[in-house]
């Protein structure tokens, strides 16, 4: 299934067979069919059903709501009660190929944490953020003095669940200090325009991606120490 | 109806529903060693088997519960414990699956248990039964099904001492296992559940009419043993919301203290209750047995020190649940099943139900445990095309 146009710089994300939300079908698009994959804050299981039964991956979630969990489990997904702050240290090293964080990150509230809990339970991580260095995030900031207030910025900061908001220079900046490699990486505009991220060209994609999706890879050499209970 | 006054066995052999006898020719040896045979089983079914014979659900009931899981219990008439969970068009839907829910070894309606016959000699077991375990009780399921002709189930289900059997039916016949619910359930018993147990069960032996657990012949019961037990245990089935909701500190029938020993607060009137009529439909020496056997139960020693040995290779579907106020079977207990099943890099499924009703929260009306358990039981049906 051709989720992307090609493999050119900028392409519009098409409608996805199973009504996947067009950024979880290009989170879908950079996972490996048939891979081992665990999706935190997979809220009602879209996109891990989408990759268990259309992909053949041996997909797991963990989801903090009740409504969440009811629905995963009715679609016959496997689906535990958790969060990401505090329940990642029950899985074992390399347990899975992929760990996928949607919108969750920022949410979180020690992401430096999750993000090493994650590249330790699988090698390669998939995370999506809000860019808060979007230029009409900006522009709102500017003229109205307060927290920005865009489409893709919509909650007030009292209600927001992103406790952690930071642009997207913010990210790779931690990805820096972590040592992570970050492999493909896109920018998503208006929903379902999408750009590559490429080196050099961060500072123009943080100011004209409103979300982006970046593939993290655990560093190779050396080992960093980890922080974090080893499973019991 | 009720057991007082007349002998135990004579009631239990009364009792309606099936029963098979196992074991002719063939006794069981038990884990203790000892060897015991043949065994009644006394079980209830609903719902018819397809041909298939892929559809059957074996519920494990807990402690005091029996196979009177639907319909009108044949002592008390009261409703059956889990009618809210189990009928047509219910989460375990009898119009679609075929249900079984058997006594289990050691209890007192109908199964073989301390106020049996020993069918050898002819005299009441008494305290002369062999020390039971979870481990036999899942055996004597395990023979029952080959009775019946069953060799696979779509589910075992059941919660505490039940979700301590539907453990050890995966961690000994995982084969024969499609998918497994315990449900406020824990692989080993806590350090506190046995002391209350032993509180339970010092309260029996202390009762003059206890006589060395030989009472069956002489007409007489330890029922304020027994029925001390039954409060003791009933307020760790609850929780401290649960019971202020219910009782605070409301007085019973009277309007000032009575600066006296009567039972002045509702909540002493509710326990007492619950206490005297427990002991018109249990037995107390079967109480000592199953209370010992949950004693034993640790899946985690039974398996070298790590659980996720228990589930090595595992193909059976897990849905675990819980609830925030039980104190008895917390939370805790079912993650660490849930993370060794994780390490065994098992298919499981956990939720954390909000309820404030305490352990019976799996007893009562818990939308949430139903729309899960349904949920489940559906998608693993579908998986099996039933």
């Amino acid at each position: 299934m051709s989720l992307l146009s090609g493999a050119q710089d900028r392409f519009i994300l098409g409608d996805n067979a199973f009504g996947l939300r067009p950024d979880l079908s290009l989170v879908a698009s950079m996972i490996e069919p048939e891979s081992r994959l665990l999706d935190v804050g997979c809220g009602d299981g879209a996109l891990l059903e989408f990759l268990v039964k259309a992909r053949g991956c041996d997909g797991r979630g963990m989801e903090l709501s009740q409504a969440g969990v009811n629905a995963c489990v009715a679609r016959g997904l496997p689906v535990v009660q958790g969060d990401a702050d505090r329940h990642l240290v029950d899985y074992p090293d390399d347990t899975f190929d992929y760990v996928v964080l949607s919108h969750t990150l920022q949410a979180v509230y020690n992401p430096r944490a999750v993000l090493r809990e994650m590249l330790r339970i699988a090698d390669t991580a998939i995370v999506s953020i809000l860019n808060y260095g979007h230029w009409k995030a900006r522009w709102s900031v500017m003229t109205r003095g307060r927290m920005p207030h865009t489409r893709a910025l919509s909650q007030p900061w009292f209600e927001t669940a992103n406790i952690r908001p930071c642009t997207l220079r913010d990210f790779l900046d931690l990805a820096r200090i972590e040592r992570l490699d970050v492999g493909r990486a896109y920018g998503i505009a208006k929903e379902r325009e999408v750009t590559t991220i490429k080196r050099g060209f961060e500072g123009q994609s943080n100011l004209f991606a409103e979300q982006a999706v970046l593939k993290l890879l655990r560093p190779e050499e050396p080992k960093k120490k980890r922080r974090g209970r080893r499973s019991r | 109806m009720t057991l007082a006054g007349r002998a135990v066995h004579e009631i239990q052999e009364s009792l309606p529903g099936p029963r098979v006898v196992l074991g002719h020719g063939a006794p069981m040896t038990l884990e203790s060693g000892a060897v015991l045979g043949p065994v009644t089983v006394a079980y209830r079914t609903w719902g018819a088997l397809n041909d298939a014979r892929s559809n059957a659900i074996l519920i494990c009931h807990a402690l005091t519960g029996d196979q009177y899981a639907v319909g009108a219990h044949p002592i008390t008439g009261k409703p059956g414990w889990w009618e809210l969970m189990v009928g047509p068009g219910k989460p375990i839907d009898t119009d679609r699956f075929h249900v079984i829910c058997p006594n289990c070894l050691g209890g007192c309606m109908g199964t073989t248990g301390p106020a049996a016959a020993d069918p050898e000699t002819g005299d009441l077991y008494g305290m002369s039964f062999p020390v039971i375990t979870i481990r036999d009780m899942v055996e004597v399921q395990a023979r029952l099904l080959d009775q019946l002709g069953i060799e696979k189930v779509m589910c075992v289900i059941g919660g505490s001492m039940g979700g301590m059997q539907v453990l050890e039916w995966v961690a000994r016949h995982g084969d024969r296992v499609v998918s497994a619910v315990p449900i406020a359930g824990a692989a080993r018993h806590s350090a506190q559940n046995i002391a209350f147990h032993e509180v339970s069960r010092q309260a029996i032996m202390a009762d003059p009419d206890w006589r060395g657990g030989f009472y069956y012949r002489e007409g007489k019961r330890p029922e304020s043993g027994l029925s001390v037990a039954r409060m003791a245990a009933h307020i760790t089935y609850l929780s401290e919301p649960a019971l202020w909701r219910k009782f605070g500190r409301s007085l019973q029938d009277r309007y000032a203290k009575s600066f006296g020993f009567g039972a002045d607060f509702q909540v002493e009137s509710y326990l007492r209750h619950q206490g005297a009529s427990f002991v018109e439909r249990f037995d107390a020496n079967a109480y000592l047995y199953i209370t010992r056997a949950m004693d034993y139960f640790d899946l985690v020693a039974e398996f070298d020190g790590d659980l996720a040995n228990a589930w090595k290779d595992t193909g059976t579907r897990f849905l675990l649940v819980s609830f925030t106020s039980d104190w008895l079977f917390p939370t805790s207990e079912s993650k660490e099943v849930v993370r060794s099943l994780n390490r065994a890099g098992a298919n499981v499924s956990f939720v954390e139900i909000e309820s404030d009703k305490g352990h019976d929260a799996f007893l009562l009306d818990e939308p949430d445990l139903f729309a899960t358990t349904g949920g489940f039981l559906d998608s693993v049906a579908r998986e099996l095309e039933i």
